[in-house]
């Protein structure tokens, strides 16, 4: 039954959720096994690189859930995101320990830089991984739950909760920039040494970081797949289509959408702990609103509404936004901004709507 | 006890160089006096010869020149002084020697101003420091006279800051009665009270105290406070007390206005940026996130109307002001029929298409420019500052700013209340099908509406390039802050804009002192993010047919 309703019926999404496993398999079996000058061997760089594309897709997934299925469209969902990269970060920071410049057994060097005698008491207690997994959870789970009850209560909505959730992220940037906020101000948090023990420079660790990646995309999917299908997702379509009309059919729209929020945003964070080991750094400008808005263009490449369409739009995007930032890194933004454009006037589905027209067609036939 | 000279390293050090050289003089009696016998004699040398003589001879001869120098009214004698005490009048070996002036790179006759510049074998003028001091007086003595008022107003300032002598108050009072100027002479009061207070008898003082209560120079603050804390006598002690408590309080007062002058200046500057939104987003409810662009467009004009023509600075941005307007203006038309007229009705899909276009613009900038910024010359009737008293001053920019800002919005507020294209684009926002049908060509205005609006972003555009770098980021400074005051404001609503942009300019400012420039801006965006909480259609929502949608 749940089978059926998670799997079965989800062709598309049995696909590409199919090439991200067979991904997860073979990728790290080329790049430890197979001999460095062997032609199958897959690089460093390609394994950091595709588990970064995993988090995107991570990421674009709890977008996707909120806009493509509640027609909620938050410009902030980049201060989840780096809210739960900053909290995995600061754990990480814990296990420098005393292997930073300074040498301090407890402060980190920006702390001792700045002159600080003791941790202040929002570092207490990410020395332990749990509590650091706890954080990364509810640290941006609780602002969204406040942030989402004022904004639902007073039902801003649509254009103004777009708006407001941009602020909220610029805001937050602008925050974390400060110094004295004890986030490492502009530099942020870096020079990471090991997770659990295990030496982040290490082949294995990066791959073990991968395949971790792509189990919570995987099961990140599954549990979005099972809220939309569910009798709440049902609802929450019926709000994207008509609001008030739910409303009026005796559902608590607010608390729908309010849960969803908080979920969405708990996604996001994870994507964001996840990426932090990877790319081995996290600063204030992972909160600037350009990078939020260009989530969105993931998924509505991919194909907004659909699950897998996210993921297939944040691997696309990504990959394009990798190709051209090393070989003309000037064409980069027009091509992002010429996508927004085209994307909105010619592809409301992404590319998943294309596949669907040509499908749909051959059909017919 | 000195209470008016602060003795600071710099001070002592020409102290004991003054000392010291005095000391080598007496020492030298004999050489001194033989050289200067010849001198003495001639009757009444012309300032030509004067100026040619103060190459030749020892420092104390130099003195004794520029002392009979001082003689004599010339009115080339300011300009020499200056150079003389900067170390840029030079001299060559030629008799009688060639004295010319160095300014920059260019050198220019001392004597008949004709141009000497790649003259080689010119040396500089050696001076010492109590010759110095000495030319110092001269300039400020001959500033003292001098026709313009700020001119004679600086010098009595820098008395003032030097610390004022016997001599000086001497100057000082012989200038007084011919002052006409009612600054100059409060300036001169409170030198002349300095002066009484560091060597007068105790009524003098005690006047000095009460004239000192009337000025706002930190050197009275400073005297006074050194007599409230260290005078013998209890009555000045007190007098002055209560002198520096009313002077504190007029401080605080005047630091006030200047806060509020600020906030208003920052407000305008939200406003202008916030102004063309407000058309656009208010009244035709269309999210142009590219707005930022428009205005960034706009700074550029300004750029290109300066390196277009060089020789029109002082008139750039009168010109740049409507070739900005069309610029953006024409862009925003091309932006609606290219994008946003086919997305009507769909509120997120114009945001992103816009920002899209955002994109584009930065990038496009970036190629065709460079990814620098641009510096953007300010014309000389903008720049310089209108001090009103030594507490408050003012930059002519913002406020040239402040009130291009409120000129912009009273011009728009008529086009949209008396013109015809102003009714016409209320009645399409109000009732786009009614508009249709009795014969407005909703199209049409819906374009002209955003161009107006556009147009708008790039007249802010030239008025930014004034107070900030003009670079392809420029744009995106101002983009969420303009949204911010508009959802503020209330939308589709100009005077709600007036009001959001003033007001949170203002919030912003006070906020600033306590809280750093960085945190003030976090709580003001935290207050906004509640506030829209609280009332979601903005301080001043539309009311009746207009706000349901």
């Amino acid at each position: 039954m749940l089978t059926q309703r998670l799997l079965l019926s989800d062709r598309g999404g049995m696909l590409v959720l199919g090439l991200v496993l067979l991904t997860t398999i073979i990728v790290p079996i080329l790049n430890l096994a197979v001999p460095t000058d062997s032609p199958l061997y897959v690089s460093n760089f390609t394994v950091g690189l595709l588990g970064k594309f995993l988090c995107f897709a991570l990421l674009a997934l709890s977008v996707d859930l909120i806009w493509g299925y509640a027609g909620i469209l938050s410009l902030g969902h980049g201060a989840f995101f780096s809210l739960g990269g900053y909290a995995m970060g600061m754990y990480l920071m814990r296990q420098i320990g005393d292997r930073g410049v300074y040498g301090h057994p407890e402060l980190m060097d920006f702390m001792v830089v700045l002159n600080w005698d003791k941790l202040p008491w929002y570092w207490q207690g990410f020395d332990m991984f749990w509590f650091a997994m706890l954080m990364v959870l509810l640290v941006p789970g609780l602002l969204a739950l406040v942030f989402g009850w004022l904004a639902f209560r007073s039902r801003v909505t649509g254009v103004y909760f777009a708006i407001i959730t941009q602020a909220l992220t610029y805001a937050l940037m602008l925050a974390f920039f400060r110094n004295e906020m004890g986030f490492g101000g502009n530099n942020g948090l870096n020079d990471f040494k090991e997770i659990l023990g295990f030496d982040l420079a290490a082949k294995t660790t990066r791959v073990g970081l991968f395949v971790a990646s792509s189990i919570a995309l995987i099961l990140g999917y599954m549990a979005c797949r099972y809220i939309v299908t569910s009798r709440m997702g049902r609802v929450i379509i019926a709000i994207r289509d008509a609001e008030s009309r739910t409303r009026f059919s005796g559902y608590q729209v607010e608390s729908y959408k309010l849960w969803l929020f908080v979920f969405s945003a708990m996604l996001a964070a994870v994507a964001g702990a996840l990426y932090v080991p990877q790319v081995g750094i996290i600063n204030p400008g992972e909160f600037s609103p350009l990078n939020s808005i260009e989530m969105v263009v993931w998924v509505a490449t991919g194909g907004r509404g659909t699950l897998f369409g996210a993921i297939v739009g944040a691997f696309s995007v990504n990959y394009a936004k990798t190709f051209f930032t090393t070989f003309s890194p000037e064409t980069w933004l027009f091509i992002l901004g010429g996508l927004f454009v085209l994307v909105t006037l010619l592809l409301p589905k992404g590319i998943v709507g294309l596949f669907d027209r040509f499908s749909r067609k051959g059909d017919k036939q | 006890m000195i209470p008016i000279c602060r003795l600071t390293p710099r001070h002592a050090v020409q102290q004991w160089l003054t000392r010291l050289l005095l000391l080598c003089l007496c020492s030298l009696p004999l050489h001194t006096s033989a050289q200067e016998a010849p001198e003495a004699t001639p009757a009444q040398p012309t300032f030509d010869e004067l100026v040619r003589q103060l190459p030749s001879g020892n420092l104390r001869q130099r003195a004794t020149t520029v002392e009979q120098l001082a003689s004599q009214q010339d009115e080339r004698l300011a300009d020499i002084l200056a150079a003389l005490i900067a170390g840029d009048l030079l001299a060559n070996k030629d008799k009688p020697p060639v004295v010319a002036i160095r300014n920059g790179d260019t050198l220019t006759d001392a004597l008949n101003g004709s141009d000497l510049t790649g003259t080689s074998g010119l040396r500089r003028i050696p001076v010492n420091n109590s010759l110095r001091t000495q030319l110092r007086g001269m300039v400020a003595q001959l500033n003292l006279s001098h026709p313009d008022r700020d001119k004679r107003y600086a010098a009595v300032q820098r008395f003032i800051r030097d610390g004022v002598d016997g001599e000086t108050a001497a100057l000082l009072r012989q200038h007084q009665p011919s002052e006409e100027s009612g600054r100059v002479n409060d300036a001169i009061d409170a030198a002349l009270a300095l002066f009484d207070l560091q060597t007068g008898d105790r009524d003098q003082r005690m006047a000095a105290i009460d004239t000192l209560s009337g000025s706002l120079e930190q050197e009275a603050r400073n005297a006074l406070r050194s007599v409230a804390e260290n005078d013998e006598d209890a009555t000045l002690r007190a007098a002055a007390a209560k002198a520096i408590e009313s002077i504190q309080g007029r401080i605080s007062f005047y630091r006030f206005i200047e806060n509020v002058f600020f906030g208003l200046s920052l407000g305008s500057i939200l406003l202008l940026a916030a102004i063309g939104l407000a058309i656009t987003f208010g009244v035709m409810g269309v999210i142009n996130m590219a707005h930022g662009e428009l205005i960034m467009i706009g700074a550029y004009t300004t750029w290109g109307i300066q390196v277009l023509f060089p020789d029109l600075i002082e008139w750039s941005l009168l010109i740049a002001i409507p070739a900005a307007f069309l610029i953006t203006a024409l862009v925003g038309i091309a932006i609606e029929r290219g994008v946003i007229r086919f997305l009507y009705g769909r509120p997120l899909e114009t945001l992103l298409a816009t920002f899209g276009l955002s994109l584009v613009l930065q990038q496009a900038v970036r190629t065709l420019f460079s990814p620098l910024n641009r510096s953007v010359t300010s014309p000389e009737w903008i720049s310089g500052t209108l001090s009103i008293n030594p507490v408050l001053s003012i930059t002519y920019t913002r406020l040239y700013i402040l009130l291009f800002g409120l000129a912009v919005f009273f011009a728009l507020m008529l086009v949209m209340k008396r013109t015809s294209l102003g009714l016409k684009v209320r009645a399409v926002s109000q009732n786009r099908a009614m508009a249709r049908a009795v014969g407005v060509r909703s199209n049409w205005i819906d374009a002209l509406t955003f161009g107006l609006g556009s147009g708008i972003a790039g007249v802010a555009g030239v008025a930014l390039s004034q107070i900030t770098n003009v670079g392809p980021n420029l744009g995106q400074a101002y983009i969420i802050d303009s949204f911010m005051v508009v959802v503020f404001g209330g939308v589709g609503n100009l005077w709600g804009t007036l009001v959001s942009a003033m007001s949170l300019g203002l919030i912003n400012n006070f906020l600033e002192p306590w809280a750093g420039a960085m945190l003030a801006k976090v709580l003001v965006l935290i207050m906004l993010i509640l506030f829209i909480q609280k009332k979601p259609k903005g301080l001043f929502p539309q009311k009746g047919r207009a706000a349901a949608d």
